[in-house]
């Protein structure tokens, strides 16, 4: 926590301690937190701040999802702007293939992402990549669910990616994982199509919801990682919710917490780390049927 | 028979996570000597493999393994029994479209189907190969022969047989040209009970087989599947399931008889009541089609089969036409009740834009092939005499002029109190408007006739060499991008992406701010016309003569139109509208969102420029030397 102070207000404890001395009046709530967003927003240089948190649920023994952050700031000679590499896997099919999926998922997709992304831009020779950001992610993609029909035989996996440089985020979407953008305003916008097989159904109004929820395919994706039949990745770039955030879950997250109470639990906490938290909470007490993932992105105000 | 036809490849029930397959030269039962591995399946391999009981001759047979996943010895007794009593079943069916199955048997966890080898390419691989939609003739040909070997499935007696798996891998066409079925569900008995989340890729079945029914109609929907897939070149499990609705045919290949689109659209419809009831009654419904369309009897295409498709529209009736001395190649501008308009007869024309009345003209010394720009009481155009002109909007007479050592093709772009032209000699010109000064110039190596888009601080163009260069204010280079070709076209920023064609055949979309390239999308052919963008759609035409709507964030093709030459003009976006003219000399007007078109208007020339709309009424120039108003 302490640390994280230190990022926030960027300068020494010790600082702050000898500024503690010189308080004369108490400062209610409100003046401290106007005065937590002020200096949060004076950041320097722009960042990223994440939260990330993840639980077994109540009724699983064992955890199929997966999680990767990367933040860091991109700094050349002209400019310096925000990089973060966002990633949730939820892995599914049996004899711990899910888990081994899922985290064969993120590494790929990472391995690939440092490789033809982060490496061009940042590296010495700091140039364009060839390809477009559409292209690399999509080969991402086809890539990791080679390694996942490889090192996962008979096991499956979402992969919802999130790439943030300055102002602009491209995702890599396969699953019922989610990605939204949400702003100050209290709009949650999902970012992401669940590749679910009951729920295009429900939306085709073959089936009634109630139908959905005891349907025995329920939880068939008819799009996920380490299928054998060719498929292309949604791929997609869009300006940043800025000020605001950047969710990104699984479904024992959405599926069970409505986006009203994730925007009143996201707004409400003072800080990402501590809203992930309050998520993966609200999860768990509404049954937490399933493993639930969080990351969440604060985007610079 | 098993009726859960999701194919899947998870198997959480496996003893091994992977199969393993034969080597070549394995001998299965004493006879059937393995060769190749010609398929894959989630049960299995395809083997070709040689027959040892016709020593003297090769005779090539297919193999087909299934291998047995569960361990409890009841299942898999089961489960061979059901394999055995099908495959006799399918032993006694006689039809050439159906390979004969010569042997079966079973030996420790896998089980063996013997059947005839067929030497061809399923039609998957055809379509994959071509790089494109088969020809309507084709696909109501084949339409038939499959409607007449489903049509003798599902008349089978005691019970009908249903395919169920009906789609271009398993239909192949033999070296005689005759469509075979591949691939009967019998290797569905293999498949393990499933629990917890799943995956299941589709894209061919109906709805209904998802809550276990299977019936002659499934078989019907499944072909209109496959046809569609085959002349429209769309793979249906990369898109939604049950979504060909939102792909209509004739959207995606206009040479695709609406009768025949009718017989597919009925075959594919959501409620199973709603289509054929069998394969027999859409074969007769295939079958009129190709009367209807000329194609049965008939060798080749009709001519003029794909221009009588469009609809003509209502009639549209210019508002009024002004005859100028020679092509208009460019763009008009609106301002304040007039239009301003240049001519290749060297002239900038103002007219009234109610009634199409002359105002007064300029004469340049150049063809004046660009779009003017207004400023207050200032009209500033580029002429090929290499000057850039400001023109007052009242009298017509010349305020100052500028000049650069080139003709002028780029059209003039004000921001800041600055005019921003390129021109041939090179240069990007930054001149002040009030000084009448040139406050920089920027050598970008090539000649400029794509026009800047300017904003954010920031100047957007392309060269004829290529280069894609972005400037600050001050004219100093911020990034730049080499595409392979020119890039006449001119650029348009929409949410910090910037997006522009080149005549390497690619639509663009770049980080406005970075250069980052975002993605790219590839044209049927090089492009000079500058994108319109709305509503997360890019439009944009090429010298193939169509115009493309793409997706901003995905860079996917919503719909493309297809006009009968070359689209130059960037199209224009007014209310739920796109407009845009090409060098078939028609005005075209369709619905933005699915390219449909409301109406087209003709000309008596190529349209080069693009139109521009304000207050429902569309203004435009063509090469035939006239200025057209109508109502949008």
């Amino acid at each position: 926590m302490k640390t994280f102070f230190r990022k926030l207000f960027g300068r020494s404890e010790t600082e702050m301690e000898r500024e503690s001395r010189i308080t004369t009046a108490p400062l209610d709530g409100e003046q401290v937190g106007a005065l937590v967003e002020e200096r949060a927003s004076r950041l320097e240089p722009e960042q990223l701040i994440v939260g990330a948190a993840r639980s077994v649920g109540m009724q699983r023994d064992h955890n199929e999802d997966s999680l990767f952050t990367f933040t860091t700031t991109i700094a050349t000679e002209s400019y310096s702007v925000p990089f973060g590499l966002y990633i949730v896997a939820d892995g599914m099919g049996g004899h711990q293939y899910g888990e081994v999926a899922s985290e064969t998922a993120v590494r790929s997709m990472s391995d690939h992402l440092f490789r033809k992304l982060y490496m061009p831009v940042y590296g010495m020779n700091g140039q364009q990549p060839e390809e477009s950001m559409q292209e690399i992610f999509a080969q991402g993609v086809l890539e990791a669910n080679q390694a996942v029909a490889d090192k996962a035989p008979g096991g499956g996996t979402t992969l919802t990616t999130v790439v943030i440089i300055g102002n602009r985020m491209t995702i890599a979407h396969v699953g019922d994982s989610r990605a939204y953008a949400i702003y100050k305003d209290g709009r949650m916008q999902l970012l992401t199509r669940d590749h679910s097989l009951v729920k295009r159904l429900e939306e085709m109004g073959q089936i009634t919801p109630e139908e959905a929820e005891v349907h025995p395919q329920k939880n068939v994706l008819y799009r996920a990682l380490g299928q054998s039949e060719p498929f292309e990745p949604d791929v997609s770039t869009a300006p940043v919710p800025q000020p605001g955030y950047v969710l990104i879950c699984s479904d024992g997250l959405w599926g069970l917490v409505s986006d009203t109470e994730m925007y009143r639990l996201i707004s409400e906490a003072e800080n990402p780390h501590r809203a992930c938290q309050a998520l993966i909470d609200a999860a768990n007490q509404a049954g937490g049927h399933d493993n639930i993932s969080a990351i969440l992105i604060r985007l610079p105000d | 028979m098993e009726t859960q036809k999701i194919t899947s490849n998870l198997t959480p029930g496996a003893t091994s996570g992977t199969i393993r397959h034969l080597d070549s030269g394995v001998v299965l039962n004493g006879r059937y000597q393995t060769q190749d591995i010609v398929g894959l399946g989630g049960m299995g391999a395809v083997y070709r493999a040689r027959d040892l009981h016709f020593p003297k001759l090769v005779k090539l047979v297919a193999v087909k393994e299934m291998v047995n996943q569960t361990r409890d010895p009841g299942i898999q007794r089961t489960i061979i029994q059901n394999f055995e009593r099908e495959a006799n079943i399918l032993a006694t069916l006689s039809h050439s479209a159906i390979p004969r199955i010569l042997d079966y048997f079973s030996q420790e966890d896998r089980s063996y189907l013997v059947m005839e080898f067929i030497n061809g390419k399923n039609l998957e691989e055809i379509v994959i190969e071509q790089g494109g939609p088969i020809s309507p003739e084709m696909a109501l040909s084949w339409g038939i022969e499959l409607c007449d070997v489903l049509q003798f499935l599902h008349a089978h007696q005691p019970e009908p047989i249903i395919f169920r798996d009906m789609k271009p891998q398993n239909v192949m066409l033999n070296q005689h040209n005759r469509l075979m079925l591949v691939d009967f569900g019998i290797a569905k008995h293999f498949e393990v009970g499933q629990r917890g989340t799943q995956v299941g890729t589709e894209g061919y079945s109906p709805p209904e087989q998802y809550r276990g029914d299977a019936t002659p109609q499934a078989d019907v929907y499944a072909l209109g599947a496959t046809l569609h897939h085959l002349l429209s070149n769309r793979d249906p499990r990369l898109e939604a399931p049950f979504s060909f609705a939102d792909r209509p045919l004739r959207s995606i290949n206009p040479l695709v008889p609406p009768d025949l689109e009718a017989v597919i659209n009925t075959a594919l419809q959501y409620n199973q009541e709603d289509r054929f009831m069998d394969a027999s009654v859409m074969k007769e419904a295939l079958l009129m089609a190709a009367k209807r369309t000329g194609y049965l009897g008939q060798t080749s295409l009709p001519a003029g089969m794909g221009t009588s498709l469009f609809s003509e529209g209502g009639l549209v009736k210019p508002i009024w036409v002004f005859d100028c001395e020679d092509e208009i190649r460019g763009s008009p501008t609106y301002y304040k009740g007039n239009l301003y308009v240049g001519s290749y007869d060297n002239n900038l024309y103002a007219l009234n834009s109610a009634t199409g009345e002359f105002i007064w003209k300029f004469a340049t010394d150049g063809g004046v092939v660009s779009k003017p720009a207004v400023q207050d009481t200032q009209v500033i155009v580029g002429s090929e005499d290499g000057r850039l002109y400001s023109v007052s909007t009242r009298s017509g007479a010349m305020i100052w002029s500028y000049l650069t050592n080139g003709p002028i093709r780029s059209s003039p772009r004000i921001a800041e109190g600055h005019v921003f032209i390129g021109s041939d000699d090179g240069f990007m010109h930054a001149v002040n408007i009030a000084a009448h000064r040139r406050s920089w110039r920027f050598d970008a190596g090539a000649m400029i006739r794509s026009t800047p888009h300017v904003s954010d601080d920031a100047v957007f163009f392309g060269t004829e060499e290529g280069d894609f260069i972005c400037l600050d204010f001050g004219g100093g280079e911020r990034w730049r991008y080499r595409a392979n070709r020119a890039i006449t076209s001119s650029p348009v920023v929409q949410d910090g992406a910037v997006f522009f064609t080149s005549k390497d055949w690619t639509l663009f979309s770049m980080d406005a701010e970075k250069g980052w390239m975002l993605w790219r999308y590839r044209l049927g052919k090089a492009s000079i016309s500058s994108p319109a963008v709305s509503d997360r759609l890019v439009f944009v035409g090429a010298i193939d003569g169509s115009m493309y709507a793409v997706d901003t964030n995905t860079g996917r093709e919503a719909w493309r139109f297809q006009a009968e030459n070359q689209i130059n003009g960037g199209p224009v976006v007014y209310k739920e509208s796109l407009y845009f003219g090409s060098v078939d000399q028609n005005l075209y007007c369709l619905d933005y969102r699915t390219g449909k078109q409301r109406w087209k208007f003709q000309t008596e020339g190529p349209i080069t420029g693009s139109p521009i709309i304000f207050d429902d009424i569309v203004y435009f120039g063509s090469l035939d030397r006239k200025v057209y108003a109508l109502l949008a």
